[in-house]
């Protein structure tokens, strides 16, 4: 319901209650775009701030920029709409299986 | 559409096949390409027990057995058993979930025109210098310092085929997923579908560390890099885990699907329900998963510690868990069932005990400790053989006979089947049990001869003489498909009758269009809901209408050929031919100017009229 454009030429379709989701939708929009813009800032600060090892800054980041991309995915590129079920399972069992992948490749081969 | 049943000249008739987009005559195609390669690996498998049968036997040379066993191997792996489960899935999933093709059935003969170029290519090699000689796995060690152009052929042949395998399995999940029938839930699915589906899961993670070794490979051998050369800084061990992470998956992709027939078989035979149907889903989607996590266990004695060897054997034992599970339900699927013994289910029947054994001796090697004394022994050649061979094989020769009359419209002769069956069983025991104690005797395998007197002359001969009768069985069966291809009697919609799923509601072979209307599901098994209440066949969802096909075209054969070319420039390049470059971009132009006319020219495919699919007689949907 929620994807189809607001000229559409059905009659059946209920235009307050898209519009009412459409703004819902701007509203996470913003919330998470000022969420990441504050993230980013956090990492910014932590690089730019004395006093943090590496050891604790690289692992930080990636997980803020694990963070982003969640939010890119499911807010930006509509992933938490209905109907992307199938695309997200695949995604995510992609991922494991490559990280799997990467965390043994990194542990157990040696030279 | 009255010239579907016109009788075609033969030329006429290959072109139709050439051109082919209908999943069902690509179906056909996946058969007989992948039936051929069948018979040319199971021609290598026979030499290679012809020469083990008496002791120094010098039937082939050392160099010969090598490049023998290599493309027993790869070409049973991939170019027999992929394609003939292809061939099924191809044939069967789109009825089973009342759809009217895959979802993108240009694609799905582009597929089968690449495995089909490059099979011909990988056993061109044999004519061209010299067959791959390093092992179906093809190990980096082994592979670089190969002379000749055989693992070049290896690389090259498999990259292309893979392509193809690689855009079927997408093909077949966007199919699932977008196109099931209405009323036809995950839930209802049949479960070769959901067999289907996972395996084809799998072939789309599984599929790319396998290009990515082949590309490194290729790299190595053909244009002087050294991702593999230990010598120059590189490492061989990545090789074998890039192949392991493909090739471990690769064997649950092809039981998977053999699962899936045997469940279809199990319960039409058995006249029940599967029992545990949403166990046996839940299973398969296990055994896809954990199927990821257990690859190091074919490296076991590679040297990676302790820690790594503990870890992969844990998660390799799990996986007997919804294996197990899974044999139990069909044994409950037979339990109080009235079970009738057709050909596919004596193959069914067959299949439970010799795919047990394999899982045992699974779980024997995949103790990490004991794997030590089993590795590169006859014990490892026979556990994989009893689970390839008792599992995958028997199910493709089940599924032959169970949907030959959906495929051709004939039915398989039932006597000359259950011969095939007993004369394929008992030559499959004899000549893989045997091989059991003689890699705990202490034979290594790939050894192209052994000397008399160490205890392995009868046991290798009894071997060979099993290897006698599964030829027998073959042979019998390819006569049974002649015979009944010459009679050529007509079977109707439900040859078994007691179909359950949905290919057993519209006509064997079905129409082009499949379904007239779209079958409404009403539950699991939906043709057998509709029967026990006293239909005909299925209520339709839809009124009749317009159907939106697809055309023919050429274009796929034409982009496969452009990779085949491709391959010999690429390949001779080594050699400093001055045709060499000049093949490769004139191959790569033929690929790349088909696709570009197939961007370019728009094809909007036709319409079947309501008044045509009116006027057809037969056809109920």
């Amino acid at each position: 319901m929620t994807n189809q454009p607001l000229s559409s030429s059905n009659p059946r379709v209920d235009l307050e209650y898209r519009r009412k989701k459409n703004v819902e939708e701007m509203r996470h929009q913003v919330i998470s775009f000022t969420l990441m813009i504050f993230l980013t800032f956090i990492a910014f600060a932590v690089v730019a701030l004395k006093g943090f090892t590496a050891s604790f800054i690289v692992p930080f980041i990636l997980l803020l920029a694990a963070v982003q991309v969640v939010f890119q995915l499911f807010y930006f590129m509509h992933m938490s709409h209905k109907g992307h079920e199938a695309p997200s399972m695949f995604l995510f069992t992609g991922l494991f299986l490559g990280l799997v992948i990467v965390l043994a490749f990194m542990t157990i081969i040696w030279w | 559409m009255s010239t579907y049943a016109q009788k075609k000249g033969f030329g006429a008739t290959v072109w139709d096949y050439l051109t082919t987009v209908d999943h069902k005559k690509i179906a056909i195609l996946y058969l007989i390409a992948g039936g051929l390669f069948f018979l040319i690996g199971g021609l290598e498998a026979v030499f290679i027990r012809i020469q083990l049968a008496v002791p120094n036997n010098d039937f082939v040379s050392a160099g010969a057995f090598n490049e023998i066993i290599t493309m027993h191997g790869t070409t049973m792996i991939f170019l027999a058993a992929m394609p003939l489960l292809f061939a099924f899935m191809n044939a069967v999933m789109p009825l089973q979930i009342g759809a009217r093709d895959v979802a993108f059935p240009f694609v799905n003969a582009l597929g089968f025109w690449l495995f089909f170029f490059g099979g011909i290519f990988l056993n061109l090699s044999w004519f061209l210098g010299g067959a791959p000689d390093a092992g179906w796995t093809s190990y980096a060690s082994l592979a670089i310092h190969s002379k000749g152009h055989g693992v070049d052929f290896y690389v090259l042949g498999l990259q292309i085929s893979g392509f193809g395998t690689l855009m079927g399995g997408i093909n077949f999940l966007v199919t699932i997923i977008n196109m099931r029938a209405p009323g036809m839930t995950y839930m209802r699915m049949p479960l070769f579908t959901w067999s289907t589906f996972v395996a084809s899961a799998m072939i789309l993670f599984a599929f790319p560390p396998l290009t990515v070794g082949l590309t490194l490979m290729m790299f190595d051998r053909l244009f002087g890099a050294n991702f593999f050369e230990v010598a120059m800084g590189g490492n061989t061990i990545i090789w074998e885990h890039l192949f392991w992470v493909f090739g471990h998956p690769e064997v649950y992709i092809l039981i998977l699907p053999a699962f899936g027939i045997f469940s279809e078989i199990f319960s039409t035979f058995s006249r029940k329900r599967l029992f545990g149907y949403s166990s046996m889903v839940f299973a398969t989607v296990l055994i896809g998963f954990l199927g990821f996590m257990v690859w190091a266990h074919h490296m076991f004695t590679t040297g990676l510690g302790p820690v790594a060897n503990a870890i992969f054997a844990v998660a390799t034992m799990a996986i007997g868990v919804p294996t197990g599970i899974k044999i139990f339900n069909w044994l409950f699927t037979m339990w109080g069932g009235s079970v009738k013994f057709t050909t596919p289910m004596y193959y069914a029947f067959g299949f439970i005990p010799s795919f047990v054994c394999g899982g045992v001796t699974g779980v024997m090697v995949a103790t990490a400790a004991a794997d030590y004394q089993y590795h590169d022994t006859y014990f490892v050649v026979a556990h994989f053989h009893y689970v390839i061979v008792g599992g995958v094989v028997l199910a493709l020769l089940a599924g032959t006979h169970y949907w030959w009359p959906k495929m051709f419209g004939t039915m398989l002769n039932e006597t000359l089947g259950k011969i095939t069956f007993w004369l394929f069983f008992i030559g499959f025991h004899l000549t893989f049990f045997i091989q059991h104690f003689l890699g705990l005797w202490g034979m290594p395998r790939r050894v192209f001869t052994f000397l008399p007197g160490q205890g392995f002359d009868a046991a290798n001969m009894v071997s060979s003489v099993g290897a006698a009768f599964m030829s027998a069985g073959v042979i019998l069966l390819l006569l049974n498909i002649v015979v009944t291809q010459v009679k050529n009697v007509k079977v109707g919609n439900d040859p078994w009758e007691d179909g359950r799923t949905l290919e057993w509601a519209i006509p064997s072979p079905p129409p082009f269009y499949n379904f007239k209307q779209l079958p409404l599901v009403r539950g699991l098994d939906a043709l057998w809901l509709e029967k026990m209440e006293g239909k005909k066949g299925m209520t339709p969802a839809e009124p009749l209408g317009d159907i939106h096909m697809p055309n023919a075209s050429f274009i796929p054969f034409m982009i496969s050929l452009g990779l085949f070319i491709a391959a010999f420039g690429a390949m001779y390049h080594v050699n400093d031919k001055p045709w060499a470059i000049p093949v490769l971009i004139l191959g790569l132009a033929v690929t790349f100017g088909s696709m570009l006319v197939r961007s370019l020219k728009d094809d909007h495919g036709f319409h079947i009229h309501k008044e045509e699919l009116q006027d057809e007689k037969g056809a109920e949907a």
